[in-house]
């Protein structure tokens, strides 16, 4: 069955329309890259899947592993499995990393009618998932995202993915602000999580990510459509070529009332 | 902040469970003041001469106030005239005199104090707490005061000090908060009429806390007590309060003084989780919380530490503050100050730098949400005596919806140039990317909000006693529920 259907889906925000009819399938662990230029509508669309009530969706339908996303609140829709990190993970004074995730987790948990941990069961699930991020021990008791640089701050993210064990997570812009070594490691994280059961939305703007996760499909996002869509290689022509060749055909072909 | 909010609203509305009544027979002095009433009050207690002395004087003193001005007019607070002629000033239920032990209560206030979490019977006790439970005017029940009898530490209720430690108290009384210092403090020096005391001998480390469990329960009435605590040199006692009070539609008074000393290398840790009744969601009823709480760190290298959590209370009235006499004494105050709905306070600290090298640290966290107002009123004083004075004020506000309102009033007095003052200030509101951030990780709306407030006031939690700390966050999470718009 697929994971996910989207089928012409139009969003918009404060009034205007970003999201103008996208259509896309993903099933159980494939990686999709998401690209496009600035404003097309990349992290408008992940805050949709998420189901940002700020964003309204004005047509189409969505279905997340055959329910209806589009009647689920945000916490509804995590629960069943969504995961976003976030292109700014907002901070959030005087919560403990720690005790946040073993809320989430529990939350989640006691969704899917699974006993909720104590601190102790907790401790060493924590403890695994810092390692495979290679973060210190210092960010279990750090307020959340507070003062974290920002790169710590898409690590993690990848850290409550990794605690969270979502069946779709959207990782949206996550390079962006990591350094060289940062990339590999936060790649070498999600890679590990790749999984049959599995699958991910990849948001960047860079070939560098691609070559470590290496995706199944690349769609290339323009003006709140997909207008193209290709295997791994797509990127590697993005990259030597920018957006303009596809902008241009994009024109060529989109309806005239856009 | 749309739609996310409305749905908080939607949110099952919890309503206020402390607001039981417990049907028990009570005996009552007739509506009213004057010179008869506090005759009677004072022979009630069959007081000796000298309290009824020093009612009088604070009576007098209280009735030209009432005359001139009557409540002060400077708070932030509003609210119609109070009838001070129409309020019962005595109400005590009936039992049987002399009760031999805590067992012999009356079933009925055993089963309130129960209800309210609060076991009195030998066997259920709380572990290492050490409970007065004051029910209405009276204290009715005071536990594990023979162990503290043996480190010589007198728990006791106020009435039970004037009648077997009266050179204890004549020495203390009104030496930190004298009935002229207000209005309230007037009132409550005529009429009060139990309370919690406490005494703490030299170099005594209390071994548990000392609580005093204030609870309301006749309609119409007042309730004025008065806690008296003294720590001796070089001892320590942390002390813990409570409250609660039935759902009513009319306000009721709660006129409370407070007065701590600490000598010598004395430490006294003052925590309170207020909860009186808030009033409606339309503001209807409540209580109204007009309290006087300072402390006088006498001795040298004294502390005395206030730490406050305030959720209830249709209004909140109260500045817990410090008089940093002895050199090198320290003032804390932490505070959580919430409300909600059309609950108002008005709520900070007095901080009076007397000694060499005092210091005081003042930490506020108010949070307003519905139609709540919320002001911190805060005073540092440094007299020319202090050299080396240092303060530091830290002052957030966190409003949840745009009807709110928080409001800051510091005052700042320096007299000495050798003193060190550092003041911070923020106020920030929930945003809806913080909510939807938790959100997005699973936690529903009411558990985002919360968790939100509990980070805010971490910085105060963290100064509680454990278990009341749990206590106090969840009553957080209670008081907000159903009041985000
Ligand atoms: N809250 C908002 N109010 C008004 N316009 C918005 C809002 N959020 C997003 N937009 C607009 O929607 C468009 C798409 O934004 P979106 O963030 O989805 O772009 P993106 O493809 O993720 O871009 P980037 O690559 O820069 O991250 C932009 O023009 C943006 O300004
Ligand atoms: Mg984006």
């Amino acid at each position: 069955m697929d994971l996910l259907e989207i089928r012409n889906l139009h969003a918009e925000v404060g009034g205007n329309e970003i999201l103008k009819g996208i259509d896309l399938t993903v099933h159980p662990g494939e990686v999709h890259s998401i690209m496009g230029p600035n404003g097309s509508g990349k992290s408008t669309l992940a805050q949709v899947l998420a189901r940002r009530e700020s964003y309204q969706v004005t047509a189409g339908e969505i279905l997340f592993d055959g329910k209806d996303l589009l009647s689920m609140k945000p916490e509804e829709a995590a629960c069943e499995g969504m995961f976003m990190a976030f292109q700014y993970p907002i901070e959030i004074p005087g919560i403990g990393n720690a005790h946040f995730l073993r809320s989430a987790l529990n939350a989640m948990r006691k969704y899917r009618g699974l006993d909720e941990l104590d601190a102790i069961d907790f401790l060493p699930l924590f403890r695994e998932k810092l390692k495979l991020l290679d973060m210190d021990e210092r960010f279990m008791n750090r307020s959340l995202n507070e003062g974290f640089s920002g790169g710590e701050k898409k690590r993690n993210e990848i850290l409550q993915m990794a605690i969270l064990e979502p069946k779709l997570a959207i990782l949206d812009e996550t390079d962006s602000g990591l350094d060289i070594d940062a990339l590999r490691i936060v790649a070498q994280g999600v890679n590990a999580m790749r999984s049959p059961n599995r699958a991910m939305i990849v948001v960047t703007h860079y070939q560098r990510l691609l070559n470590y996760i290496i995706p199944d499909f690349v769609h290339v996002l323009v003006d709140g459509r997909i207008v193209r869509s290709g295997g791994a290689e797509l990127a590697l022509e993005l990259e030597e070529k920018g957006y303009g060749w596809i902008e241009t055909e994009a024109r060529q072909t989109a309806p005239a009332s856009a | 902040m749309g739609s996310s909010i409305n749905t908080i609203r939607d949110l099952t509305e919890q309503d206020y469970k402390w607001g039981f009544v417990t049907a028990i027979e009570d005996e009552r002095i007739p509506r009213g003041l004057n010179e008869e009433i506090i005759r009677l009050i004072s022979a009630k207690k069959r007081e000796p001469e000298f309290m009824l002395e020093w009612r009088l004087r604070a009576y007098r003193y209280w009735a030209s106030l009432e005359k001139a001005q009557a409540e002060p007019k400077w708070a932030n607070v509003h609210y119609s005239p109070i009838d001070y002629q129409n309020i019962i000033y005595y109400s005590a239920p009936k039992q049987k005199p002399g009760l031999k032990s805590l067992d012999e209560l009356d079933p009925e206030i055993r089963r309130t104090y129960e209800k309210l979490g609060i076991p009195l019977a030998e066997q259920q006790r709380l572990a290492g707490v050490a409970v007065d439970a004051v029910f209405d005017s009276v204290s009715v029940a005071t536990t594990f005061k023979d162990k503290l009898a043996e480190l010589g530490i007198i728990f006791c209720s106020f009435s039970e000090a004037v009648e077997k430690y009266p050179e204890l108290v004549k020495k203390y009384l009104g030496t930190v908060v004298p009935h002229t210092d207000n209005f309230f403090a007037a009132l409550n020096a005529a009429v009060f009429s139990d309370g919690s005391f406490a005494y703490i001998p030299k170099g005594v480390r209390c071994p548990m806390e000392l609580s005093t469990y204030f609870r309301i329960n006749a309609a119409e009435t007042g309730q004025f007590e008065r806690t008296l605590i003294v720590a001796d040199e070089g001892s320590y006692v942390s002390y813990l309060e409570g409250c609660t009070a039935p759902i009513r539609d009319e306000n009721q008074l709660h006129a409370a003084v407070v007065e701590l000393v600490a000598l010598d290398n004395a430490q006294i840790k003052y925590s309170t989780v207020q909860n009186w009744y808030p009033g409606d969601k339309q503001g209807r009823g409540g209580i109204y919380n007009f309290v006087t709480k300072r402390g006088k760190c006498a001795g040298v290298n004294s502390k005395i530490s206030w730490t406050q959590v305030e959720t209830g209370s249709a209004i909140t009235w109260k500045y817990p503050g410090c008089i940093l006499q002895g050199d090198n004494s320290v003032g804390e105050f932490y505070s959580v100050a919430l409300t909600n709905n059309y609950q108002q306070a008005d709520t900070g600290t007095k901080m009076i730098h007397m000694g060499k090298n005092t210091r005081s640290t003042i930490v506020s966290k108010g949070i307003s949400a519905g139609h709540g107002q919320n002001s911190y009123r805060g005073m540092v004083k440094i007299l020319k005596g202090a050299v080396g004075a240092r303060n530091y004020t830290q002052c957030d506000s966190l409003l949840i919806g745009d009807q709110c309102g928080a409001h800051t009033f510091p005052y700042i007095e320096v007299k000495n140039a050798s003193a060190h003052m550092e003041h911070e200030a923020s106020t920030s509101k929930i945003g809806e990317d913080q909510l939807f951030y938790l959100q997005q990780r699973g936690l529903k709306l009411e558990d985002a909000v919360s968790m939100i407030v509990n980070g805010f006031c971490k910085q105060v939690f963290r100064e509680l006693p454990m278990e009341f700390a749990v206590e106090a966050q969840k009553l957080l999470g209670v008081s907000l529920e159903g009041s985000v718009g």
